[in-house]
């Protein structure tokens, strides 16, 4: 093929070009949507209750992700510190994951029954309160805020068509479950459950 | 846990990863090849002809790479090929190196756990109170606290509110060796009910009487009338004169150490929100976290915190 035709014919360079880039997604991507290993959840996992998962919401809305990963990688210096490793079978009801990239704060897998409430309440509401040195923001206003969770049952809905098994009776009871209930104790409610599904992560 | 890497690949699928990727390094080659010679010669006086493409009178020569550049596109496709023989990469072929990234984490552990283990089982022989008194452990001990227990503990183990202090004489569950090591191996869960129902007025007697067992300020009349409840209600636990029981973990209320207690904070009003709402301090178990040859040179650091003064 000459250069001239796929230069001057610029619908004809872009096929070309996506043909050429899909590869590697092609090889890498494409057969981890069949593997049992990535599709299929741990024993043991359950989706997150309303609470958890209201949690979950306000994780995602205060950027918690910007600075906490949600992956131990299978290094011993990593393991030895938080935990077993991830395993996508713990992962397939995350929509989206929230595995992060970035550690300015410890990675947050496994933090799950790591410290009591008690402290987590504490170092949300001022985190120099209980680590003199840390450099995390203060969120005193999750104390403030309660949840109406009118939106609930609607989260629960999509989840469950992206495959997350939410019952019926789940999602009718999702509003009561969450109404009035302070964004720290749904925060404090999807930490303490992080990482906690797997026997023997340590 | 044998199993968490999942099941090889299916055949189909091992396949297609195979194709795609030794299909891709040899549709690179081709090109590769393909555009090493070009068509357009040079004359017998060494001009060369263009590709014909002209702008603002700029025109285009159509020379092959450079040869360094083709030979470092060589260089690519040989080691794709070499770290593909030697590597896991071709569907479930696992590379004449048999490494995967499970084994070298295993290796990597099992290279620590030779060098650690008996350094830990060294001093696991050894009596808690003994081993407070080595100087050596006691710096291996002070850095698994550090890294464990200094978070709601505090680097200094005075805690904080809701945190014991571990460096005085008051323990919640007793400072003993063993009830050290059994807060460390099973953690604790604090258990103090709310008393709203008793009523403010009950809720105001007793905590007037709880300030007089610590001989803090008080108002006699009604700490006098808050005793009788302090018997009915709170002497179950914290027994008839106050003073406690570590069993439960219910704080001896005479000794004037209050574990709830915010900076600024006056006495009574810790006692009165303690009384309405309850307490659940809980001390995560950490066993599973650390180990149990850890937990005893820890438990051992904590029992020569009272040491030092």
């Amino acid at each position: 093929m000459k250069h001239e035709i796929v230069e001057k014919n610029v619908g004809l360079l872009a096929v070309l070009i996506l043909v050429v880039i899909s590869f590697g997604g092609l090889a890498e991507v494409v057969p981890l949507f069949f593997q049992k290993q990535t599709t299929e959840p741990v024993e043991g996992l359950e989706p997150l209750s309303a609470l958890e998962l209201e949690g979950r919401d306000i994780y995602r809305r205060e950027g918690c992700v910007g600075c906490h990963s949600q992956m131990v990688r299978p290094f011993r210096a990593e393991t030895e510190r938080y935990g077993h490793y991830n395993v996508a079978g713990e992962q397939v009801y995350e929509h989206n994951f929230l595995w992060g990239s970035k550690r300015t704060g410890p990675d947050l897998a496994r933090v799950g029954g790591r410290y009591s409430d008690d402290w987590h309440r504490a170092h949300l509401y001022n985190p120099r309160d209980v680590v003199p040195e840390s450099v995390m923001p203060a969120y005193p206003w999750l104390f403030e805020n309660t949840l109406d969770g009118d939106a609930t049952p609607q989260k629960m809905r999509t989840l469950r068509q992206l495959g997350v098994p939410y019952t019926d009776e789940d999602i009718a009871n999702a509003t009561d479950d969450v109404r009035g209930t302070q964004e720290i104790t749904a925060l404090v409610a999807y930490l303490q459950q992080l990482g906690t599904v797997l026997e023997g992560t340590r | 846990m044998s199993n968490l890497w999942g099941d090889s690949l299916s055949g189909f699928w091992s396949a297609w990863i195979i194709i795609i990727t030794l299909g891709t390094i040899a549709l690179s080659v081709w090109i590769l090849l393909a555009n090493r010679r070009t068509d357009k010669t040079p004359d017998a006086d060494g001009n060369v002809e263009t590709t014909g493409h002209a702008a603002d009178g700029i025109e285009e020569y159509d020379n092959p790479l450079p040869k360094w550049w083709f030979q470092l596109f060589v260089l690519t496709v040989v080691f794709a090929l070499g770290y593909l023989v030697l590597y896991p990469g071709l569907g479930n072929y696992a590379g004449i190196l048999g490494w995967s990234q499970e084994g070298q984490w295993e290796e990597e552990v099992a290279q620590a756990e030779e060098r650690f283990t008996p350094i830990f089982a060294q001093y696991q022989e050894v009596p808690i109170p003994e081993l407070a008194e080595d100087p050596e452990a006691m710096q291996v001990a002070e850095r698994v606290y550090q890294n464990n227990c200094a978070v709601c503990h505090g680097s200094n183990a005075q805690g904080g509110y809701g945190f014991p202090n571990l460096t005085d004489d008051d323990w919640l569950y007793g400072g003993e060796p063993e009830n050290i090591l059994t807060t460390l191996n099973q953690g604790r869960n604090g258990n103090m009910p709310a008393w709203q129902q008793l009523g403010q007025e009950n809720i105001e007697n007793l905590t007037q009487y709880v300030l007089s067992l610590s001989e803090e300020e008080h108002d006699a009349e009604r700490a006098a009338s808050g005793e009788s409840t302090f018997g009915a209600v709170c002497a179950a636990c914290h027994g008839p004169s106050g003073t406690g029981n570590t069993a439960l973990g219910a704080p001896n209320l005479t000794d004037n150490t209050w574990l709830y207690l915010a900076p600024g904070q006056e006495v009574g009003d810790s006692i009165r929100q303690t009384l309405r709402n309850g307490r659940n301090g809980h001390m995560p178990a950490q066993a599973a976290y650390i180990g149990e040859e850890r937990v005893h040179l820890v438990a051992a650091y904590v029992y020569s915190l009272r040491l030092a003064d």
